[in-house]
């Protein structure tokens, strides 16, 4: 959809996966949702991230496929990988820095987030951010976006690679580390417990 | 009598729970093709009532399809909206009446069923009296049927006792905000949440229960506005929170004495509001007086300064929302604790203004529309009291009846169990319910269902109540049957008909209204649609708080929703119930509670039962699960139950991992997995409610109930824990 951008949010994501059971709805690979959805560290936190194919500018995915399977669109969305050509040999999912494609060893076909291009090319949301009960994952105009408290990136630097993505990750405008045990907060000595 | 008839393992093995993946005919096959009609309605799970629009072909529910224009959800769904679609089209949907038999249950005619039915009611009625048969209703039901079974039940049976399920949800906000407004309803529509500049949450899973209030939450982040939660486990939204009070389960009332206390020694209070708008502020300012910061650490276990932190950033607030859910209500002194929270609310003069109230997040689908029209046991429509000389006279004349007729109240939900367990009451009419698994300490009620003479169950799927039952009536699902519900917010929705019972099924409406025909009160029961059902109620209604008169289904349609009261057909709806502060009571003034801490009705013993144990919800599961433990994807999210206990306390007990733990009360113990977390207190464990049998936290849950609310106690029980033999 023209002057829409998709934004992700880990800070607003409540760990519904409301985002991962809709992508399954969708009609380009149905049954087979290509959210990513993670609780980062369950036994410490609630903290939980949800997360869609970032869409890189030049994507290492296609960078290192043999088979020249995986295309750019031009409206820069990074396609599933062509099915004549893809030989399941996931080198892509290795070198992906963010561990997005998945490879459907049955079908020997890589497949991961069109940012689904069924609904984007007819005026509709993708499916998972227009479902999002929190908008940790969101499809909004920029003006939109700016209204909130995090601000959007697009740029990750990994070791000496520095990669510039479609999609935009909201970053909080100071970042401390924030403490997760209950017990921080309990006024109980820890030995009486 | 009614023990069930076959073994546990038959019963399931024809009826489920079986797990729905797949739409109609697989992923890839016909669910593909386009829908023939897309239907704009609502989600039944929850009390959020999110819009959505199901894809309708052949009769079947197919898929959905966001809806992006309904201003509540704007097309937002959580996990359980999004594969809702899969309840419809299930392999254990029931198709036909069943009767029960000496090897299980077998098919039968409508005819069959509901004479059978009419016959063993009337028949308990001779014998025992009118009282002898209860009836039992849920708060998933549509107004429509609610309205429907609470006539029904008073004229149809001529009984006094008719509860629903919304017992165990919404009774201890209603009766508090009934106390303090003189109305049971949220002061104010959601689009107020991102306009205060304080939110205080206490005792709601907002993410995991209401989680599209949490979009409304952050949106108020975003505008600059801090978030307090008060919990003893942190739930996904405290991962925001400005400020986490973990308090003991119980303690609430101790919190929020302490709150208002802090607010009052350093005269934070808003004086002008008091003056104009309350009574009976003097009594509850000395009531606290007892409470400094403390005195209330001691017994809640939340930080002194925290206190202070918490009072002054609600009471300095221009503009603050108090949100809660059944964590505070959940107690026997749930309306105390609401009391409670509205006493700081009011102290604070955050009321009737802009971005300003305080707010119960109604849980049950339609648990607010379910419980305004009559199928509380003391409550006739239009919110109106059965006690009421004025709401007899009117209703009855609606109904057709005289007055005197009309019973008097009689027992809620709980109490029902417990005369059906005393013999008092033998025979039980129930639709929408599963007290099986909701109703707290399920050896008791196990053991009272196997007491009736005589148990019908109105339902779509064989829940494991209607295990227990004599015949079992093959009713609807909400997306087969047209009517309204009433949103958390207040707003009056149009569910709409998507597609008819499939089978040999029928409309619960019309099951109950054939019922009554067969009971030889055919008169008073001529309905043949819903819509004619709705414009009774509205008349019945009118003049009542809850005054529906001018809603009518093509306003709601027009308007996107209608919130009550509404009297006449020109007028717009209330958004806002109490603008400028002015309550409900004739004066106008919002009424303070005094509100007493006491103990818990299962407290805790040092050497036997020296740990808490709380119940909720999780995410993937809604009420006693008889639709959401159907649907494949949804359990495979959270596929049973876990015990949630801190890392602390499981090195006390050896407990790693996965480990197996024993959890024993005062009732019973069960056995489940341990989930070893952080995020909750050393003290407390935590176990989700929404599965049967062995695995069911309602086997360890007491039947304390609030005094006033009849709400049992499921947010707080003693237990103790160990390492389970393996």
């Amino acid at each position: 959809m023209f002057g829409y951008e998709f934004y992700v949010d880990p800070s607003r994501c409540i760990g519904c996966q409301a985002c991962v059971k809709a992508c399954e709805e969708c009609e380009t690979h149905r049954g087979q949702s290509m959210v990513n959805f993670d609780f980062i560290d369950r036994p410490e936190t609630i903290h939980t991230a949800a997360y869609v194919c970032w869409h890189c500018e030049d994507p290492t995915c296609a960078q290192v496929c043999p088979a020249d399977a995986i295309k750019v669109g031009e409206d820069g969305i990074v396609q599933s990988a062509l099915k004549p050509r893809c030989i399941g040999c996931s080198n892509c999912v290795l070198a992906c820095p963010f561990g997005i494609p998945k490879v459907f060893p049955k079908l020997e076909l890589m497949m991961k987030c069109d940012m689904c291009y069924d609904r984007t090319s007819i005026g509709k949301r993708p499916m998972c951010a227009t479902v999002c009960p929190s908008q940790a994952l969101a499809y909004l105009r920029p003006e939109e976006i700016a209204a909130r408290r995090e601000k959007p990136t697009n740029t990750f630097v990994f070791g000496n690679q520095i990669i510039k993505t479609q999609v935009f990750m909201m970053t909080p405008p100071e970042t401390e580390a924030v403490p997760v045990d209950i017990t921080v907060w309990m006024w109980e000595n820890p030995n009486n417990a | 009598m009614a023990k069930i008839p076959s073994t546990l393992e038959a019963l399931s093995s024809e009826y489920g729970p079986h797990l729905n993946y797949m739409p109609d005919g697989g992923w890839s096959k016909e669910s593909r093709n386009a829908p023939e009609r897309l239907v704009k309605t609502h989600c039944c799970f929850c009390g959020q009532q999110c819009g959505i629009q199901l894809k309708v072909r052949d009769n079947r529910v197919m898929g959905f399809e966001p809806w992006q224009e309904f201003p509540f959800n704007q097309g937002k769904l959580c996990p359980k909206g999004v594969k809702r679609y899969l309840q419809a089209n299930h392999p254990d949907r029931l198709l036909a009446p069943l009767m029960r038999t000496d090897n299980g249950f077998v098919k039968s005619s409508w005819d069959d069923a509901l004479e059978f039915t009419a016959r063993r009611l009337r028949s308990v009625q001779e014998r025992y009296g009118k009282d002898a048969v209860a009836v039992y209703g849920g708060a998933s039901l549509t107004t429509e049927k609610s309205y429907l079974l609470g006539k029904f039940a008073r004229v149809a049976l001529g009984t006094r006792h008719i509860d629903y399920n919304g017992r165990l949800c919404m009774v201890s906000a209603g009766t508090a905000y009934k106390l303090a407004f003189d109305v049971d309803r949220s002061p104010i529509p959601w689009s107020e949440i991102p306009k205060a500049q304080v939110i205080f949450v206490i005792g709601a899973n907002v993410g995991e229960c209401a989680p599209i209030t949490t979009d409304y939450i952050w949106r108020c982040r975003d505008n600059g506005g801090k978030l307090i939660v008060a919990d003893p486990r942190m739930t996904p939204i405290s991962r925001n929170a400005d400020l986490f009070l973990p308090l003991r389960p119980g303690t609430d009332l101790v919190l929020l004495s302490g709150l208002l206390h802090v607010v009052l020694r350093d005269n934070l209070q808003d004086g002008q509001f008091i003056a104009e708008h309350t009574t009976g502020f003097e009594a509850v300012k000395a009531s606290v007086q007892k409470y400094d910061p403390r005195t209330v650490a001691e017994i809640t276990g939340v930080q002194p300064e925290s206190i202070e932190k918490a009072a002054r950033m609600f009471a300095l607030a221009e503009r603050a929302i108090a949100m809660h859910a059944r964590g505070l209500e959940h107690q026997s002194k749930g309306v105390e604790n609401v009391s409670a929270l509205i006493n700081l609310t009011l102290a604070c003069g955050h009321l009737g203004r802009e971005g300003a109230g305080c707010t119960m997040i109604t849980g049950q689908g339609n648990g607010q529309g379910g419980r305004e029209h009559g199928q509380k046991c003391d409550q006739l429509p239009g919110q109106r009291s059965l006690l009421d000389p004025k709401a007899r006279e009117h209703v009855a004349r609606v109904w057709g009846i005289t007055p005197e007729e009309l019973p008097q109240p009689g027992y809620s939900a709980q109490e029902i169990m417990n005369a059906i367990h005393s013999g008092e009451i033998k025979a039980l009419f129930s639709i929408c319910f599963n007290p099986l698994v909701s109703l707290p300490n399920s050896d008791f009620t196990r053991e009272a269902l196997e007491k009736l003479e005589f148990f019908a169950v109105t339902d779509f799927f064989l829940s494991e109540t209607a295990h227990h039952a004599d015949v079992v009536l093959a009713g609807s699902l909400q997306e087969e049957e047209e009517g309204v519900t009433c949103s958390a917010e207040g707003r009056v929705i149009h569910i709409q008909k998507a597609v008819d019972p499939p089978g040999n099924a029928r409309r619960d409406s019309s099951i109950i209204v054939d019922l009554a025909h067969r009971l030889g009160k055919a008169k008073f029961f001529p309905y043949t649609e819903p819509r004619e059902i709705f414009e009774e109620l509205r008349e019945a209604s009118r003049g009542g708080h809850a005054d529906y008169y001018g809603i009518t289904y093509e306003k709601i349609d027009l308007q996107m929703g209608v919130f009550w009261p509404c009297p006449t057909l020109d007028h717009p709806g209330t958004p806002n119930l109490m603008e400028g502060g002015v309550s409900f009571y004739p004066d106008g003034k919002c009424r303070f509670q005094l509100a007493e801490w006491r103990e818990s009705g299962d407290p805790i013993d040092p050497v036997d039962f020296p740990l808490y144990l709380t119940t909720g919800r999780v995410v993937s599961q809604y009420l006693s699960g008889t639709q959401t433990r159907r649907i494949g994807g949804l359990v495979d999210m959270y596929p049973e139950p876990r015990v949630e206990l801190h890392p602390r306390l499981a090195e006390q007990f050896g407990i790693a991992g996965k480990d197996m733990v024993t959890i024993t009360t005062r009732r019973s113990e069960i056995t489940l997995p341990a989930m070893v977390v952080k995020t909750i207190r050393p003290d407390t464990v935590f176990i989700p409610y929404h599965w049967a049998g062995e695995k069911s936290a309602n086997k360890l849950t007491h039947r304390t109930l609030d005094p006033r609310s009849k709400i049992p106690e499921f947010k707080v029980s003693a237990c103790r824990i160990r390492k389970a033999e393996h």
